[in-house]
């Protein structure tokens, strides 16, 4: 990755992570730890991979992808956003009545949105979907997911992943954001997952673990993925949840809570100094 | 008066029965939203939390049935009723064990969730289960009678509960109030037409009948707080003495409180039936309060849906 497309990547990601503070803000409810965690990813994807067009929504050789962990539907949004398909003023209006920006992804109201998605589970499960008609139409489009950590623990991630190796989807890329937290609080104490590594391996996928906050390193296993012949590839990419703004990182408690007036003001703060340091 | 959410309520309610040593818990990394981690609080040893994994959670609890506990296991209504329904069906209900699937955040009051997060078919979908017994209390006070109850009763049970704070109906958490399951409530008497509401529609139904009590109309207000079993005589009764009947649930009106008055009515004695409901269509994201109104839950919906039936009566 050329030091201009980085450094356009990042201010990508810069920009996602104030609109992600600003939505959750604006409507007192939402999910900014998660958001953020998964932001780097997103950054890369709709900012430099994914083949797809504002104007083209419906086109059905577009590249896919599926937010699993929909809960974090806010950074999505601001993807979304900054790629084209809506005007910034809509994440002002997030989780509120009549709102085009849902609480959780929904393909029906929200252009750019490919399945709708909040039950954890499900889109992993509808990617495999996805990647399966690629084959059957033989079509180039590539299909990407994400997955929360705690979202493994629902026994239908483990049915999707042994029908994509069963149906050797290399057209399918998933990323696993490894935060280490869920809700009530560290996975490895709410629900120990093991070697996430070594148990998707187990199930037929080629397995890359990478920082993911990284997006050098997004770039490299995003590549090698697509070189990938006749397996699925997930990337097990190691996270801090609430990152970039500090007082977020890492914390559980702000999975689902929503910063007041002053937390809202020192987050704001941190980010327009990481986009300032950006632009010199 | 007081405001408490019947999920609070449940959640002390296991803290303080829980001291009857067959009581498990089980949650699925919900349990403050839940509150069965105020029960995790006394009882940290009979608390299970089972990951992200629902419809393993109910086939996990119905084994520890098997072992003579009582089993209560709780998470979001959408995911209790819906997502782990088979299991449900097929670990519990079958084998007709004491699984107390107590589940919250149902209807269209979660709120900023949106649709996804928000169950309006699950008293429909629970009901039709052989054996289950479906129970949605409106208030603190009733929230803590049901689970006593559910304790007190063998076999599976299916507890609908809210997320918003709802204004006290029989007085607060711990009042000793008059419950039995099965018995529906009459919290007003009236002879023009008979409101009865479930959960959180008790209250709206109450204050509709206040509007209809100004405008000289005298409507019977109950809470049908057990759906199944359903009181066919209280239901009868009301069909025969006022001849109107509004149902209101924060539920799809296909199956759920509006369909069972409706099968106990045609079956017995027919009589005019309005229902106040969601209106067979997905919710949206947005602030529960206002999402009320944008569903036509109000009690200004419920005065509305009397004058009709009383209309369609004459
Ligand atoms: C099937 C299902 N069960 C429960 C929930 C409620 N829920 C939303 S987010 C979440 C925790 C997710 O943790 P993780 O997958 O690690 O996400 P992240 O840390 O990236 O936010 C839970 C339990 C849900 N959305 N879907
Ligand atoms: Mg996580």
């Amino acid at each position: 990755m050329d030091k201009i497309t980085e450094k356009r990547l990042k201010l990508f990601a810069a920009n996602m992570r104030k609109m992600i503070i600003e939505g959750v803000f604006q409507a007192q409810s939402g999910h900014p730890g998660g958001s953020l965690s998964c932001t780097d990813i997103l950054a890369y994807l709709y900012g430099e991979r994914l083949h797809v067009d504002p104007c083209d929504t419906a086109n059905p050789d577009r590249d896919r992808f599926v937010l699993s962990k929909g809960h974090c539907a806010p950074a999505l949004y601001a993807a979304l956003t900054l790629r084209g398909f809506f005007a910034s003023c809509e994440i002002g209006g997030l989780r509120s009545c009549g709102a085009m920006l849902q609480g959780h992804p929904c393909m029906t109201e929200t252009p750019g949105v490919d399945m709708s998605t909040g039950s954890l589970g499900q889109g992993i499960a509808a990617s495999v979907g996805m990647a399966m008609m690629g084959k059957l139409d033989k079509k180039d489009y590539r299909v990407f997911s994400i997955l929360g950590d705690g979202e493994l623990q629902e026994g239908e991630v483990w049915e999707a992943q042994m029908a994509a190796a069963h149906y050797k989807l290399d057209n399918l890329t998933a990323f696993i954001d490894n935060n280490g937290l869920q809700i009530d609080g560290p996975t490895s104490e709410v629900m120990n997952l093991g070697s996430i590594p070594a148990k998707v391996a187990a199930f037929g996928w080629h397995v890359i673990e990478i920082d993911g906050h990284d997006l050098q390193q997004i770039e490299n296993a995003v590549h090698e993925a697509e070189n990938v012949k006749g397996q699925p590839t997930m990337i097990v990419a190691h996270t801090h949840k609430g990152k970039g703004v500090s007082f977020m990182e890492d914390q559980a408690q702000w999975h689902g809570a929503a910063p007041k007036q002053d937390q809202y003001d020192a987050a704001m703060i941190e980010l327009n100094a990481a986009i300032a340091a950006l632009e010199v | 008066m007081g405001k408490m959410a019947t999920r609070e309520a449940y959640g002390r309610a296991l803290a303080e029965f829980g001291v009857d040593e067959r009581v498990v818990v089980l949650d699925a990394d919900l349990s403050k939203s839940t509150f069965t981690v105020t029960f995790k609080k006394v009882f940290p040893e009979r608390h299970f939390n089972m990951g992200i994994a629902e419809g393993n959670m109910m086939s996990v609890a119905a084994g520890m049935a098997t072992c003579g506990k009582i089993a209560f296991a709780s998470t979001f209504a959408i995911f209790a009723a819906e997502r782990a329904l088979e299991q449900v069906r097929n670990s519990a209900c079958y084998p007709n064990l004491n699984v107390k699937v107590c589940a919250t955040h149902a209807g269209i009051t979660v709120g900023e969730d949106g649709a996804s997060h928000q169950c309006v078919e699950d008293l429909a979908i629970m009901r039709a289960i052989p054996n289950m017994h479906v129970v949605s209390p409106c208030d603190g006070a009733s929230a803590r009678a049901v689970i006593r109850a559910a304790m007190d009763t063998p076999g599976p049970f299916y507890v609908r509960l809210g997320r918003l704070a709802v204004e006290d109906v029989y007085g607060a958490y711990g009042d000793e109030i008059s419950f039995t399951l099965g018995k529906a409530n009459t919290l007003r008497e009236g002879t023009d037409v008979t409101l009865i509401g479930i959960g959180l529609m008790v209250q709206q139904s109450l204050k509709a009948a206040e509007i209809l009590a100004q405008e000289g109309i005298s409507a019977r207000v109950i809470d049908m707080h057990t759906l199944k079993p359903i009181d066919v005589e209280t239901i009868v009764k009301a069909s025969k003495e006022t001849g109107a009947i509004v149902t209101a649930e924060e539920h799809n009106i296909i199956g759920g409180l509006g369909g069972a008055v409706a099968e106990v009515l045609s079956e017995n004695a027919p009589c005019i039936l309005r229902r106040v409901g969601v209106k067979d269509i997905f919710g949206q994201s947005g602030k529960p309060e206002e999402l009320l109104v944008l569903y036509h839950l109000m009690p200004e919906d419920i005065v509305k849906a009397a004058h009709e039936a009383i209309a369609a009566r004459k």
